[in-house]
């Protein structure tokens, strides 16, 4: 393989960490902050893909539909957060399950029912609708590169807030020891639905940035919700700095796997086997990875401390 | 537990006097894909198949048709549930079904052992073509391979001399694979599978463009075509090599591929240019009522609904299960495509063609047909089948 | 280290057990007379529906041991299933068809599975369980999805049934669909069975206090890997009668989407309660057929109507139902 190739396996890998982290990030908050397994936070992701097509339907520019989508994405995310979220903080994970289960279902039939069962695209933005050359002739979107810069950005952004900020330090006191924080006087009722609110957004600003990229589609945050999982459980719930390593590692084991893998097995036996077994292996990578991971730190990375 | 949504599809306003006889109605259940993604394929087999219902007052060779639909959803579980209901719950005469070849793998035993007539409008996999086959079950398409084959055919008389291949990881990418490659005895630069729900080509498109080969051979059905298209021309590839394909840019693709798709080579058994004029006439009422133009699916959606009129023709009914099957292995009607007759495997025997995407005068795009590759063509596995 | 303080370790078993025994028996007597209802009204159709819902039954109640006894959500269950499917789907592509040769291999290949992954989930606790549990059923599935001898992700018809002893049993409708009764009355009885004994109660105890039930001599991990084992035999049990029920199998069997339906029918029955999972199963196979029947798009009925039970119904259906009969208790364990 050659490096041009390779270089644009990482790239690619990147790209799906970035994604993968802005879904995480809220994942990781919530479940750490509230003990809230939120399994429609994929929901979320594309909420934030369709709205960013019907956005841009009535205003013919991606930016716009940015724009218009965030906070869009936001009230959305309130709206679950009062209607069913909340309801569910203190109930049991199992319960969560279920009733977070029913909501997938049903956000997923209302999409194919609103926008039909087809896939849909977004074009994007005029502005970087061109590619930079790479070497041996090959070119890479402008796009993906100002995905990834994005993405790198709210990482760093995310960092400051929980970092420096006094929201970032309750948030982090909650994710280590919720009862203390509550113990001290914080409202925090208002604390939960602000960070709800906020992993929703990002999620939703995941969904917009990806629309372009790939095709919006019910459902389309369902399997992407899976793996956002398996990228909190090897960062450690409730770690953003877990979540950020670990998006960036599971985007680029699954991207650059992919194409190792099968040529890798090429070299050892013959190509119709490799071509049979190679993409399956490629797939079991990241459970491998996590596997891995929790045998050697069953709380993951970067544990947070309190979560359970 | 009357599925009262999917019986409310019962069709027909009482135009012709009854036949002697008839007082049931002749019931037919459809197991198509109707959501998810590629919807738009089993939305385009109903839709042949109710025009052709209509166009005949709501009757089949003179007999009141009652259709059942059900959707499938593209998983095998689900499709299972769907023929079983048809057949055991509604007891249906007919079952016509499926689009994905998956999907009829899984019906398959169910419909057949239960005795009732098992018609595939779209898929037709090697499964049953051979050892396999049924008395049972008809195929109104095609064998899966023989479009891969002619466009295997078309590479090796157009000279390529290296291809790259790229199909999804299952049967039926697997199955066009070793289509393409029965006629076509050049090199193959690379043969890459990659997962039915694969989102990003930009990898593959990487290795296309280092691979030095004269032309990519696709099996890309549904968005992922959509996807596979806009990258391969965006990376600027399509002034490099030649795109050719099955079931890749298609009727149901093309409107969101559009110019991306321009100039692609394709293989089929039929385009909405089909120099005939009941294909003709097909085409304009097609397009007049859904406001789409028709692909093959939609054809042979069609073409499903005329054979069973031309078998209910003969026999009034399906009471005499021998005598319906006779009729149906005539297959006296009219197909869409021109020559249309069945093998012994009750696959079909037809022509093949090679297509091209064009740009038709009104704007809508549109395969178009360039030459016709193989005539009377019958698949490799009819010998293997002992009926 | 008696039973009356690993009673007191554990939580009480709800007291209406015979009135629990009596809706039980009642679900049984009721199924046990499809095949007539059957004869009635739409032909075999009845039937195969109910056959589907008590396989689900037998995978739901395994899964329950862990959940409700245990304490051990497994994201993965549908994997064993799978494995009793593809045990039985391959046996008859190879042309074995003695029962008394796909059970075993069924078995043996769930157990191993189930002890090897077992061992190493169980030293994760919590929702990283959950996930361990997700990565392994996911390596499986990947693993089905690319045996191309045997379908691959399309999955693979079988042409013939399996042979018990020289009689037709499974090949007929009715035989089947006694087999598969039988099946679940004898897993019903187990499970029960188990919850009530030493063993069942020394699961409870653990899950409700793990440091005290190891205090008074017991191996946590031992119990634990025990349940875990023969949770995955009775669900490879349901897979070889999905196999035979279907004659199709597929890696979808096991996808991570039917490990959550099995949760969702445990959680929506109830929890460790004894009919929980019994009536879940029932309630989903019924409920799906008849919304399906009222709108294409079913879904947006049943979804809110799943974060309503979740919501309002403590302890499931089991639970609401025993309220019913009288405000003695509250259902679940």
């Amino acid at each position: 393989m050659s490096t041009t190739l390779l270089l644009i396996q990482v790239l690619n890998g990147l790209q799906l960490g970035v994604i993968l982290f802005l879904i995480a990030a809220g994942l990781t908050l919530v479940f750490g902050v509230m003990g809230f397994i939120n399994l429609a936070h994929g929901v979320q992701y594309m909420i934030g893909a369709y709205l960013c097509w019907a956005l841009y339907q009535v205003t013919g520019s991606f930016l716009a539909a940015l724009a218009l989508a965030l906070p869009a994405a936001l009230a959305l995310g309130v709206l679950l957060e009062v209607l069913v979220f909340r309801h569910l903080y203190d109930r049991d994970h199992l319960v969560q399950v279920l009733a977070t289960f029913g909501v997938i279902i049903f956000v997923n039939q209302l999409a194919e029912v609103l926008f039909g069962p087809a896939a849909l695209s977004v074009p994007p933005p005029e502005l970087l609708d061109w590619s930079f050359p790479l070497i041996g002739g090959m070119r890479y979107s402008a796009y993906r590169i100002a995905l990834i810069g994005a993405g790198l950005g709210v990482a760093l952004g995310l960092w400051l807030v929980i970092a420096k900020t006094r929201a970032g330090m309750l948030i982090r006191a909650g994710a280590t020891n919720p009862d203390m924080v509550d113990a001290l006087g914080v409202n925090v009722r208002r604390l939960f639905l602000v960070v709800f609110a906020f992993g929703a957004m990002l999620a939703g600003f995941a969904g917009v940035m990806a629309a372009p990229v790939f095709s919006v589609q019910p459902g389309m945050g369902d399997n992407l919700l899976i793996v956002a999982f398996v990228v909190i459980i090897i960062g450690g719930i409730g770690s953003i700095r877990g979540a950020f390593v670990a998006a960036l590692l599971v985007g680029l084991v699954d991207t650059v796997g992919r194409t190792l893998v099968t040529d890798g097995l090429r070299l050892m036996m013959d190509p119709s086997s490799a071509n049979q077994i190679g993409p399956a292996l490629a797939s079991m990578l990241i459970y491998l990875l996590m596997a891995g991971v929790l045998f050697f730190k069953p709380r993951g990375l970067f544990a947070a401390g309190g979560a359970r | 537990m009357k599925k009262l949504a999917a019986a409310l599809a019962v069709l027909g306003t009482v135009v012709f006097s009854p036949s002697p006889g008839s007082a049931e109605p002749v019931k037919i259940g459809m197991v198509m894909t109707l959501s998810g993604p590629p919807a738009a394929l089993g939305e385009q087999v109903v839709d042949g198949f109710r025009l052709a219902l209509e166009q005949q007052g709501g009757r089949l060779g003179g007999r009141e048709i009652e259709l059942i639909v059900e959707d499938d959803e593209l998983k095998p579980n689900v499709a299972l549930s769907a023929a079983t209901a048809l057949v055991e719950r509604d007891q249906v005469d007919i079952v016509v079904g499926t689009v994905f070849s998956n999907m009829v793998q899984a019906i398959f035993r169910p419909v057949v052992e239960s005795e009732t007539f098992l018609i595939s409008p779209n898929a037709g996999p090697s499964t049953f073509a051979g050892r396999n086959c049924s008395p049972y079950f008809f195929v109104t398409s095609y064998q899966n391979n023989q479009n891969a084959e002619t466009m295997g055919a078309y590479a090796q008389q157009a000279g390529y001399e290296s291809v790259f291949m790229i199909a999804p990881n299952y049967q039926a990418g697997r199955d066009n694979m070793d289509g393409f490659q029965k006629h076509y005895e050049g090199e193959i630069a690379n043969q890459i599978y990659v997962p039915l729900s694969h989102q990003d080509f930009s990898p593959q498109i990487a290795r296309m463009a280092t691979s030095d080969a004269d032309a990519v051979f696709a099996f890309m059905p549904g968005g992922l075509g959509v996807r596979l298209v806009g990258q391969f021309r965006s990376a600027g590839l399509a002034d490099q090599m030649d795109f050719m394909s099955v079931f890749t840019t298609d009727e149901t693709t093309l409107p969101a591929q559009k110019d991306d798709a321009l100039g692609f080579k394709a293989a089929g058994n039929w385009a909405p240019d089909m120099p005939n004029d009941a294909s003709r006439r097909f085409v304009a009422a097609f397009e007049a009522k859904y406001g789409y133009v028709p692909g093959g699916y939609a054809m042979q959606g069609y073409d499903t609904a005329m054979l069973i009129d031309s078998a209910l023709e003969k026999t009034g009914g399906v009471d005499d299960q021998d005598a319906f099957r006779e009729a149906l292995r005539a297959a006296d009607f009219t197909s869409l495509r021109g020559d249309f007759a069945f093998n012994n495997n009750h696959y079909p025997i037809q022509d093949f063609y090679q297509l091209k995407v064009e740009q038709r005068s009104d704007g809508a795009y549109i395969t178009s047909i360039e030459q016709k590759v193989f005539d009377d063509y019958e698949d490799s596995f009819a010998d293997q089948c002992q009926m | 280290m008696t039973a009356s303080a690993l009673s007191a370790a554990a939580d009480g078993r709800p007291a209406g057990r015979r009135c629990a025994v009596g809706i039980a028996l009642g679900i049984f007597v009721l199924l046990a007379l499809t095949p007539l209802l059957s004869q009635l009204y739409g032909g075999g159709y009845l039937t195969t529906l109910a056959m589907r819902a008590m396989i689900l039954a037998i995978a739901a109640i395994s899964l329950d041991l862990l959940i409700g006894q245990g304490g051990m959500v497994s994201f993965g269950h549908a994997a064993f299933v799978a494995l009793g499917a593809y045990a039985y789907g391959i046996a008859i592509d190879e042309g074995v068809y003695s029962i008394f040769a796909i059970l075993p291999a069924a078995f043996a290949a769930a157990g191993l599975f189930a002890l090897v992954t077992g061992a190493i989930s169980l030293r994760t606790r919590g929702v990283y369980f959950i996930m361990i549990t997700l990565a392994f059923a996911q390596m499986l599935y990947f693993a089905m999805g690319s045996l191309s001898r045997y379908g691959a992700d399309d999955g693979l018809t079988l042409w013939s049934s399996a042979d018990v002893a020289g009689t037709g049993l499974l090949k007929s409708d009715t035989g089947l669909f006694l087999s598969i009764l039988a099946a679940l009355v004898g897993v019903w009885l187990l499970v029960n069975r188990i919850a009530v004994s030493r063993f069942g109660r020394v699961l409870r105890a653990a899950r409700q206090n793990p440091t005290r039930v190891a205090t008074m001599g017991y191996s946590v991990f031992r119990y634990r890997l025990t349940a875990y084992v023969i949770a995955a035999l009775i669900a490879a049990l349901a897979g070889v009668f999905w196999g035979a029920q279907a004659n199709f199998v597929s890696p979808a069997i096991g996808s991570w989407q039917r490990s959550g339906d099995l949760i969702a029918i445990v959680v929506l029955g109830g929890m460790g309660s004894r009919n929980g999972a019994l009536i879940g199963a029932l309630f989903l196979v019924f409920i799906e057929e008849v919304l399906s029947g009222i709108t294409h798009d079913w879904r947006l009925i049943f979804g809110p109507m799943l974060v309503l039970i979740a919501l309002y119904a403590h302890g499931g259906l089991a639970g609401w139902i025993e309220r019913l009969q009288g405000p003695r208790r509250s259902g679940g364990g």
